[in-house]
């Protein structure tokens, strides 16, 4: 890939926690990539209509409500139905281990639980991106 | 300043303590150390000097640097108030019980997020959030629900509100009036602060005017009808937990402060009368020594502030009252139990400090809810600290620590600074608008996130000491079936209302918001015929329009 690597960082719901979704925004720029920030109180439509119009390689979804599986999920399904899976989706906040691996079936490539290293995220994403650039 | 000397001064206040204490006598006669040494009320300085008394003074006594009262814990330990809720509001109210039962002094309600910004369970902004990080208030029925068999005249109940405060405040004085007990016996507190919303936490609905209007119109009505309702908690907490430094919290928690108090004598309000009912909310972090510091500096400077800038006569209205609530955005979700400790440590400095209300988080809170179990242990951590430490056995017992007392004059001096330099960018509202104190805050989480990455803060368990293999401990689920109950009663609520009145209520709250009416009435009135939060709030958003915030 020519370009660098563009990022939709999103906040789905109503959850207003920002501090991380705001420090992985500055960490992926200072790591080279383009970043897009949706703001708050995005509904899952939205997030996939911004991910589409500003093609996106990857959309990093930050939700601390607890609301994750319901939310994540429904990005999934619209990014399906919009015939959008080969965006890489990533997922972090306050998330149980438990909730981990369904979330991971429905195709979301990481769930990023606190304590995470902003340059592991980073790391797992051009990673992702060369898999993908590699069975294309 | 007085130009008695310290003694005379200390002489004057123990004689003046010796008579408050006829009215409110402390809980021993003697305080004791487990080895039997009797302890003071407070200690003070062999020959004072000038300096000291003036900047540190006695407890109970401008500039409050040691605490509002002169005999603080002594008499009676802070409140014990758990921030709790979640589902229904009948499990809440289960938990609300369970927490008394075992000992707590004060409620503290936590709403979903679809009630904090003003949607009704049925909308479909509010799906996949309803019941989830709070209990789902759509109406006054639910209010009933939750509050059952609490006496609201004897039990006080602190809520998390704000963009719709109005609304769930006027819910309570609805219930009070069902349970009988008049609105001016009432107490608790709304935290009514939007202008952290905007900041740091996100859950505004309305512009920033519209949405101090709504605040003084509160101030007002509760001077009148409420009295013993603080009106406001000004909350340094988000701040804090968006990332900001300890200076920072107090500087733009108090700046936010000024501009309630000039926005409330803009409208024609006295200040002693509602200054008061004003109270604050702090976060206890992770620098002990910083953190007692902090809220030392924090009450001085407020003084200052509400004597100086504002002429307040009332000494209330120049003690900064304090909640704290341990920091949240400490706990690891790595080897949860060692958030027992580190909760312990904050809820000692925020006690040493002086607060007057103490929520301590549960150790399984960066990963879920609290399950009961571990709600139980934080409020013991509590319980530990009043009865079993000793450290509440005298008053402000870090004052006169070299270390503390140069600490407290740092940060007042740094905080003053910014204060001085939101005060050129024309005060808190101002400043907000341009998004000053979200870059100032941002800036400070960033800097703290790269100090964690690189081990220069360390963090146990999570950046040291890490184990190869977690286990998650049992977490607490929200019931799933919840929302979908939650619905369904409140549409059969909207069937079985008089929606000829509620239609009238709102049409007035309408052309109220238009003019410029005290809305408290109009919303207690719409309230009443069990208008919902959603449709208030909507009817409001029509005439105020929606915050926009800059991304």
């Amino acid at each position: 890939m020519n370009r660098p690597i563009r990022v939709l960082v999103a906040k789905p719901g109503l959850d207003g926690h920002d501090r991380g979704a705001l420090i992985i925004a500055q960490a992926l720029r200072d790591e080279g990539m383009e970043v897009i920030y949706t703001g708050l109180r995005q509904s899952p439509a939205q997030i996939v209509a911004t991910a589409i119009q500003e093609d996106v390689d990857v959309i990093g979804l930050s939700c601390l409500s607890g609301a994750h599986n319901e939310l994540f999920a429904e990005v999934m399904s619209l990014l399906k139905e919009e015939d959008a899976e080969d965006i890489v989706v990533v997922g972090g906040g306050v998330i149980p281990q438990s909730d981990i691996a369904g979330l991971l079936e429905k195709g979301i490539a990481r769930i990023f639980t606190p304590g995470t290293s902003t340059k592991d995220t980073a790391d797992f994403i051009r990673e992702a991106i060369k898999r993908r650039e590699a069975s294309s | 300043m007085s130009e008695k000397s310290f003694e005379t001064l200390y002489r004057e206040w123990q004689e003046k303590t010796e008579e408050l204490l006829q009215k409110y006598p402390e809980q021993k006669n003697r305080f004791e150390t487990l080895s039997g040494i009797g302890i003071e009320r407070v200690y003070v300085p062999d020959g004072a000097s000038r300096r000291e008394s003036e900047r540190i003074g006695l407890p109970g006594e401008y500039p409050y640097t040691r605490g509002i009262r002169p005999t603080m814990y002594r008499s009676r330990h802070w409140t014990m108030r758990q921030y709790a809720g979640f589902g229904s509001a009948e499990e809440t109210n289960r938990r609300f019980r369970y927490l008394l039962e075992q000992g707590q002094t004060g409620l503290s309600v936590a709403f979903d997020l679809p009630t904090q910004i003003g949607y009704d369970s049925d909308d479909p902004m509010s799906a996949g959030e309803v019941g989830k990080v709070g209990v789902a208030i759509d109406s006054l029925a639910d209010m009933e629900t939750l509050l059952q068999g609490i006496p609201l005249d004897r039990v006080s109940t602190s809520m998390t509100i704000n963009a719709p405060a109005a609304v769930l405040l006027a819910m309570v004085i609805a219930v009070g009036e069902k349970q009988g007990i008049p609105s001016h016996l009432l107490t608790g507190t709304i935290q009514n602060d939007i202008l952290k919303e905007y900041i740091a936490r996100g859950t505004y609905i309305f512009p920033p005017q519209p949405s101090m209007r709504l605040i003084t119109d509160i101030f007002a009505f509760c001077g009148e009808h409420v009295p013993r309702w603080n009106t406001i908690s000004i909350s340094g907490y988000h701040i804090r937990e968006a990332g900001s430094t300890a200076v920072q919290e107090v500087a733009f928690t108090l700046a936010n402060g000024i501009a309630y108090v000039e926005a409330a004598v803009k409208a024609g309000l006295e200040v002693d009368r509602f200054a008061p009912r004003l109270s604050f909310f702090f976060n206890a972090h992770n620098h002990f020594f910083e953190e007692v510091a902090k809220f030392r500096a924090a009450r001085r400077l407020w003084a200052r502030i509400m004597k100086e800038r504002f002429g307040a006569q009332d000494p209330r209205s120049m003690q900064l009252r304090f909640h704290t609530q341990t920091g949240g955005s400490t706990l690891t979700a790595q080897q949860p139990d060692n958030n027992v400790v580190r909760v312990t440590l904050q809820a000692l400095s925020a006690v040493l400090g002086g607060t007057q209300s103490l929520h301590t988080n549960a150790r399984d809170e960066a990963l879920a809810l609290p399950t009961e179990e571990s709600a139980r242990i934080a409020l013991r951590t509590q319980q530990i600290l009043a009865h079993e430490s000793g450290v509440t056995d005298t008053v402000d017992p870090l004052g006169g620590s070299w270390f503390v007392e140069s600490l407290t004059d740092a940060i007042e001096a740094e905080a003053e600074a910014y204060l001085e330099r939101i005060d050129e960018m024309g005060g808190a509202v101002a400043a907000v608008e341009q998004g000053y104190m979200q870059r100032e805050i941002q800036q400070a989480a960033l800097e703290t996130q790269r100090k964690i990455e690189s081990g220069g803060e360390v963090v146990v368990g999570l950046n040291r000491y890490r184990l190869e293999k977690e286990t998650e401990p049992e977490l607490y689920r929200v019931n799933p079936k919840l929302a979908q109950k939650q619905v369904v009663a409140l549409q059969d609520l909207r069937k079985s209302r008089d929606s000829v009145q509620v239609e009238a209520c709102l049409e007035r709250l309408k052309q109220g918001a238009a003019g410029d009416a005290n809305l408290m009435p109009l919303i207690l009135d719409a309230v009443r015929t069990y208008a919902t939060v959603g449709e208030i709030c909507h009817c409001l958003r029509e005439v105020f329009g929606e915050y926009q915030p800059m991304v």
